[in-house]
């Protein structure tokens, strides 16, 4: 199949200044392509959450390729607060873009469908609205009284993420994370990374066909085993905790975070 | 018993009646509470109790990612939910945001998550903070993620109660005010007040927050425990460590 290509090749089709969606991690992060992304040199980039991030987010900031970054939160859950986020936003070393989980679904669902904003509940009366003056309030057009928040579409360069198999088609097996679904639909070109290619295509079998994105959406595809590692990956292995402590350890210093990151790109070339 | 247990009895209170339960992100103690409400139910023999923790596998019943949450919140399909925050405010606002001036926060906490959204949807929704000090819980917050209160928004959902490791509150939203019910493990009224940075309505004399009879507790240690390991190893574990106390 034409789209599969190596994690270099696949990560060399994002340039400077690209806007990436990338899901929560336990959806499937693509943490081997992350490294691959900061060693070719990329920045600039604008980094959109779906609807929340960690480590990859941590990661991409602490090597300083952010220049926006749009999100509901960013934290390495058990492992504590996100130590390069904490002092980039101190530093303001970045455009930050806050948000509420479902806003940012909701712009993801109005690129799926081609149209430029949907309404959504809540919101009215939360500081966000003070710091999002793209979000706009309207009337309820049908019920007048209603006021109600618009959120415009989001529409990524590209939706990076990491998954357990793909066939030679173009087909990536996404379960019930319908998150990626969503993040697929709504950027130009989807980039996943696998820890297999098989050879039967994933649209054979009627019951398992539901939990599969089509090629349609799907621009590269490159091996990468173990490739969500230190985070876990949903049917396939559990996020590796003590690691993500390490990190968690490491990064609070940016020496720290500089030697570790030099020690996952070189643990990801051993591996490969 | 452990105060985390005392705490975890506390939640699973303040649920009875809920039949369908959400935990978000980082949320162990609400996550044991909904566990033990429907262990508790189970063992009893009442009605069943369907509850999702965001990032299990085994304890979700959702099959739509990321959308299910807030679509079914929104739908009234979900009866009590959980907010935190770094700071929580007389009126029940929630900062899950920062500290100093914003965006160029001196202090970051996350972010809002689902909060702007799902306070204003979820009926029952349980503040939960277990540092209880003028610091967590404040005359005003810095930024405000969720607004406790609105007016002239359609709105279905709100604050019920706020738990902390010392004490439990009612709000009344009306009234945009906390009411102080119980107090943790022999804690005295004017200790809460002095801890607590917003004004509140309380009795002379605060009852105790009621221990967990031995079924509860048996539950906590037994099938909640275990349920708790897949999505909080650590807490699971601090947990059982405690026992026999």
């Amino acid at each position: 199949m034409d789209c599969l290509t190596t994690l270099e090749a696949l990560v060399a089709r994002i340039p400077d200044g690209a806007s990436v969606v990338v899901p929560p991690d336990r959806s499937g992060v693509a943490i081997a392509a992350t490294v691959a992304l900061i060693a070719a040199g990329r920045r600039d980039l604008h980094l959109i959450c779906a609807p929340v991030s960690g480590l990859q987010a941590d990661l991409l900031i602490g090597a300083g390729r952010i220049a926006t970054l749009e999100t509901s939160a960013i934290t390495l859950g058990e492992a504590g607060g996100a130590p390069r986020f904490i002092e980039s936003v101190r530093e303001g070393a970045f455009r930050l873009l806050d948000a509420t989980c479902p806003a940012i679904l909701a712009g993801l669902v109005a690129a799926q469908k081609g149209v430029p904003f949907l309404p959504i509940r809540g919101l009215i009366g939360s500081d966000l609205m003070k710091a999002r003056p793209d979000w706009k309030i309207i009337d309820n057009p049908f019920a007048p009284g209603d006021p109600i928040v618009l959120v415009p579409a989001i529409r990524p360069d590209f939706a990076l993420f990491h998954a357990p198999e793909a066939d030679r088609f173009g087909n990536v097996r996404i379960g019930r994370q319908a998150e990626l679904a969503a993040m697929a639909y709504a950027a130009k070109a989807t980039l996943a990374t696998v820890e297999r290619i098989v050879e039967t295509s994933l649209l054979a079998n009627e019951n398992e066909s539901a939990g599969v994105l089509p090629a349609l959406y799907v621009e590269a595809i490159a091996l990468a085993p173990r490739g969500a590692w230190p985070l876990g990956l949903w049917g396939e292995y559990r996020a590796d905790d003590a690691e993500l402590l390490n990190y968690a350890r490491a990064a609070r210093s940016r020496d720290g975070f500089a030697a570790y990151l030099q020690s996952l790109k070189g643990r990801f070339e051993a591996a490969a | 018993m452990s105060a985390r247990e005392i705490l975890v009895a506390a939640i699973a209170d303040q649920l009875e009646g809920a039949r369908t339960i959400a935990v978000g992100a980082s949320s162990p103690y609400p996550a044991a509470g909904a566990m033990l409400l429907r262990a508790r139910h189970a063992a009893r023999g009442l009605p069943g109790v369907r509850i999702s923790v965001l990032g299990s596998r085994e304890h979700s019943f959702f099959t739509n990612g990321a959308f299910e949450l807030f679509d079914a919140a929104a739908q009234g399909r979900i009866d009590a939910f959980f907010l935190g925050g770094g700071e929580i405010d007389g009126e029940a606002n929630v900062n899950l945001v920062g500290l100093g001036e914003y965006p160029r926060s001196t202090v970051r906490w996350p972010g809002s998550f689902g909060s702007a959204y799902l306070y204003y949807l979820v009926p029952r929704v349980i503040l939960f903070r277990e540092e209880h000090s003028p610091r967590a819980l404040v005359r005003r917050v810095a930024f405000v993620s969720a607004p406790g209160v609105t007016q002239g928004v359609k709105r279905s959902g709100g604050p019920q109660a706020l738990i902390t490791s010392k004490a439990l509150f009612t709000f009344d939203r009306a009234r945009k005010r906390f009411a102080l019910r119980s107090v943790h493990g022999g804690a005295r009224a004017e200790d809460i007040r002095a801890l607590t940075g917003f004004d509140y309505d309380a009795p002379d004399d605060p009852p105790a927050t009621p221990s967990p009879d031995p079924e509860t507790l048996a539950l906590i240690r037994g099938r909640v425990t275990d349920e708790l390991g897949e999505t909080y190893p650590q807490f699971a574990a601090a947990l059982a460590a405690e026992r026999g106390g």
